[in-house]
């Protein structure tokens, strides 16, 4: 292969878009589309103005649920990863409810929230809550003791402590754990759609296919969330460049 | 990590059960306090979870949701490990390869549903190719980053010692990236308990997943909601348990260095 | 009293003493006797080196010394208070990783200074910026600096906060052996114009030798204290001179090593 590295991966793409179009075009009348039949539904839903909508609902949805779960989960999970016996006392039922799919309390959103928005909301909270709450509390552990034994070398109380040596030593990792957590985010809120909401990406996908077999506005629909997926993925990447942050990796 | 003295063994029991107990008692009190007339109280799902057993239908739908993770976690594997090992081997594969399994990533495994019920309708099939696809992109980045992280110092020695390209994978990288493949697969395993749940609520009609809508849709039943909740999360657990197990294996406990 | 004895005579007063330390770890049900019957006494203003094999507990000791680790047996004053936590009058130097990465040169080395005015505090920094020659390197961070800077950064930040003692755990053990012997020769310097208690940790007998008063050599685990040398060679010492190299046969004889290769 003689193309410039840039090229490959697209070229290798367009061979896959290729098989696909030409596999579909052999077996006329099935449902499945073919990658130009997804165009088309793609520029269906931005007509009707539909896409933006949906697009907006889900986001709104994932950065709430993300926030909430972030403002109470990651102070908890410091705060557990610090006392040792508060860590004794939570880590096991933190390990037997993180298991738990959110979307197995969709019957208890539903319960408490109705079917909508809030029940959304809760359902993308529950998935991010653990994933911080482990995420913070390993955080904590990787701080290494010297810079703790530093830190009360030179008469810091637990406050100061905490302020001035903890966070910055843990918000490297944190800043990963929200990236991965993010991606857990996304993955919610589209199963989450599917079943208890009315809008939204997830709920496109199943309503395309429930309302008329349109299956190129399903894997259109697809597509765009693969595409929101990795720009969020790339976005929370770039934060983990910023100078102040990138210390943590040049360090080691 | 704090100041307090050293904690007594008998702590490590005393703790937990104490959250324990006030987290159940937090529970009963609350469904009392709030005179809800649907949410379980701990004993009615205790006394749910007693009259699931005794149906006999709780062990078919245990067994039902671990035979569907163990095919399609186990098909991830077979195929996402050779593949990983390649990617990371050959790196001009990699750049290749790599920006397609970037763009399928993000694309939940629930998404996948409508094409998975196309392919294969409603049933095991369909629940199965979910979970491969849940455990398959897992899998593949850590065989990756396994393979591209073994310090170049091995492959040298690898050569050094007359070993073809081939040997040197199997022989050396393979060993030196066993750690981090097992974590990946833990996680992957993890990923494929969520997703069988998930798509046992929408694709099929058996299994924990099933069990959970369906308590709620015939009836109401949130005791065994919440019971079929509370055994997903055990089972789930001991999952993971028991995948630690393999990782304290003496040809692999080197690379974990320390507790995580 | 000859010139000698002026340059290298510490100030009379007992600085630390430790009594009777002992140490033993719990390790995996086992308990492990890492000190036993530690009795030191160290004069304010004397630099002692405490060298033992690796892994003897020296490390441990210091800890203690420190604050950072309460004896199982036996106590730690310091001028006639019990120890019994970490205080900025003591500062320790670790062998590495000691400097905070997410601080600049000047952030690390005003760390302790929270409580001075800023203009105060900015004066600090810029003196023990220009004493552990690190000008130009103000607004670095840690991991744009060498090993050795680093090492100079971490006995910046000890020394602006004005600590009585200076503990340091084999601080130069990280460095190539050129840099080691310069900051040998920093740190004389700054023990000379400062004259702080130092305690030092190292397993490198020339380094015991080159730097200390006294060097107080303990046994392998369980430690006790073996043996304690007194170096009466005045600073700068030659370390080709005769004298020198009897101190270090001595020291090297106590230890139980044979001297040639």
């Amino acid at each position: 292969m003689n193309l410039p590295v840039r090229l490959r991966p697209v070229a290798f793409i367009a061979v896959l878009l290729i098989i696909w179009q030409a596999a579909v075009n052999c077996h006329p009348g099935q449902l499945l589309p073919g990658p130009w039949g997804v165009v088309r539904g793609i520029n269906d839903l931005l007509r009707h103005g539909l896409l933006l909508k949906y697009v907006v609902a889900s986001l709104f949805r994932v950065t709430w649920g993300f926030l909430l779960a972030a403002v109470i989960a990651i102070p908890l999970g410091l705060a557990i990863g610090w006392y040792r016996r508060a860590e004794m006392a939570f880590n096991p039922l933190v390990q037997i409810f993180r298991p738990i799919s959110p979307l197995a309390w969709i019957p208890i959103a539903i319960l408490w929230f109705g079917v909508g928005d809030l029940a959304a909301i809760f359902l993308i909270f529950v998935g991010c809550f653990f994933p911080l709450l482990v995420t913070a509390m390993s955080a904590v552990h990787n701080v290494p003791s010297v810079y703790v034994n530093v830190g009360r070398n030179f008469g810091l109380g637990t406050a100061d402590l905490v302020y001035r040596v903890i966070y910055p030593a843990v918000v490297p990792q944190l800043i990963i754990g929200s990236r991965i957590t993010l991606g857990i985010a996304w993955l919610v809120v589209v199963a989450a759609e599917m079943i208890a909401v009315n809008s939204g990406l997830g709920f496109l996908i199943i309503d395309a296919r429930n309302a008329g077999n349109r299956y190129d506005l399903v894997i259109g629909g697809m597509v765009i969330i693969g595409t929101i997926g990795l720009l969020l993925d790339l976005g929370m990447r770039s934060l983990e460049r910023v100078k102040s942050f990138r210390w943590s990796y040049s360090e080691n | 990590m704090n100041a307090l003295a050293r904690p007594g063994r008998w702590e490590n029991f005393f703790w937990p059960l104490l959250a324990a107990a006030l987290l159940l008692a937090l529970w009963h009190y609350s469904v009392i306090w709030t005179a809800t007339k649907v949410f379980p109280s701990p004993l009615s799902v205790e006394k749910g979870l007693a009259e699931l057993l005794r149906k006999h239908v709780l062990w078919a739908d245990i067994g039902d949701s671990l035979r569907r993770v163990a095919i399609g976690f186990g098909t991830a594997g077979v195929i996402g490990i050779p593949l990983g090992l390649t990617l990371g081997w050959y790196p001009t594969v990699n750049q290749v390869l790599n920006p397609v399994l970037q763009i399928l990533r993000p694309i939940s495994p629930i998404a996948w549903i409508p094409v998975a019920i196309l392919f294969f309708g409603i049933g095991d099939h369909a629940a199965i190719f979910l979970i491969f696809l849940g455990a398959f992109f897992p899998i593949v980045v850590a065989c990756v980053s396994g393979v591209s992280n073994v310090p170049s110092i091995f492959r040298r020695a690898g050569r050094n010692f007359g070993l073809a390209p081939v040997q040197i994978l199997t022989r050396v990288v393979f060993r030196a990236a066993l750690p981090q493949i097992l974590i990946g697969l833990r996680i992957a395993l993890g990923i494929a308990w969520l997703v069988v749940v998930a798509g046992e609520m929408i694709a099929v009609d058996s299994g924990l997943g099933y069990l959970v809508i369906d308590s709620r849709n015939s009836g109401k039943r949130y005791d065994l909601v919440v019971a079929a909740m509370l055994l997903i999360g055990l089972i789930g657990l001991a999952l993971d348990l028991g995948f630690r197990q393999l990782e304290k294996m003496r040809s692999v406990r080197w690379g974990f260095g320390h507790e995580s | 009293m000859s010139t000698e004895a002026l340059i290298t005579a510490p100030a009379p007063g007992v600085k630390l003493r430790t009594e009777h330390v002992g140490m033993v770890f719990e390790r995996d049900g086992k308990s492990v006797s890492v000190l036993e019957a530690i009795d030191l006494e160290v004069r304010d203003g004397e630099f002692i080196c405490l060298v033992g094999p690796s892994g003897c507990g020296k490390s441990t000791l210091l800890n203690v010394m420190g604050g950072f680790l309460p004896p199982t047996s036996g106590s730690v004053t310091i001028d006639r208070e019990l120890v019994h936590g970490p205080d900025p009058r003591r500062i320790l130097v670790f062998q590495e990783r000691g400097v905070f990465p997410w601080l600049t040169v000047e952030g690390n080395i005003g760390f302790g200074l929270s409580k001075l005015s800023g203009a105060e505090r900015d004066q600090r920094i810029a003196h023990y910026v220009q004493m552990m020659r690190l000008q130009g390197f103000e607004q670095s961070y840690p991991s744009d600096l060498s090993g050795g800077m680093k090492q100079r950064l971490q006995v910046a930040r000890a020394l602006a906060v004005n600590p009585d003692i200076l503990y340091l755990d084999e601080p130069f053990g990280a460095l190539d052996s050129v840099t080691r012997l310069i900051m040998r020769g920093e740190l004389l310097r700054i023990w000379q114009t400062e004259r702080r208690t130092i305690i030092f940790v190292t397993h490198d007998i020339d380094e015991a030798v080159q730097l200390a008063d006294r060097v107080v050599v303990l046994s392998s685990r369980p430690a006790k204290i073996q043996d304690i040398l007194t170096i009466d060679i005045a600073h700068p010492r030659n370390i080709s001179s005769a004298r020198y190299l009897e101190h270090r046969d001595d020291l090297l004889r106590k230890i139980g090593l044979a001297y040639t290769v």
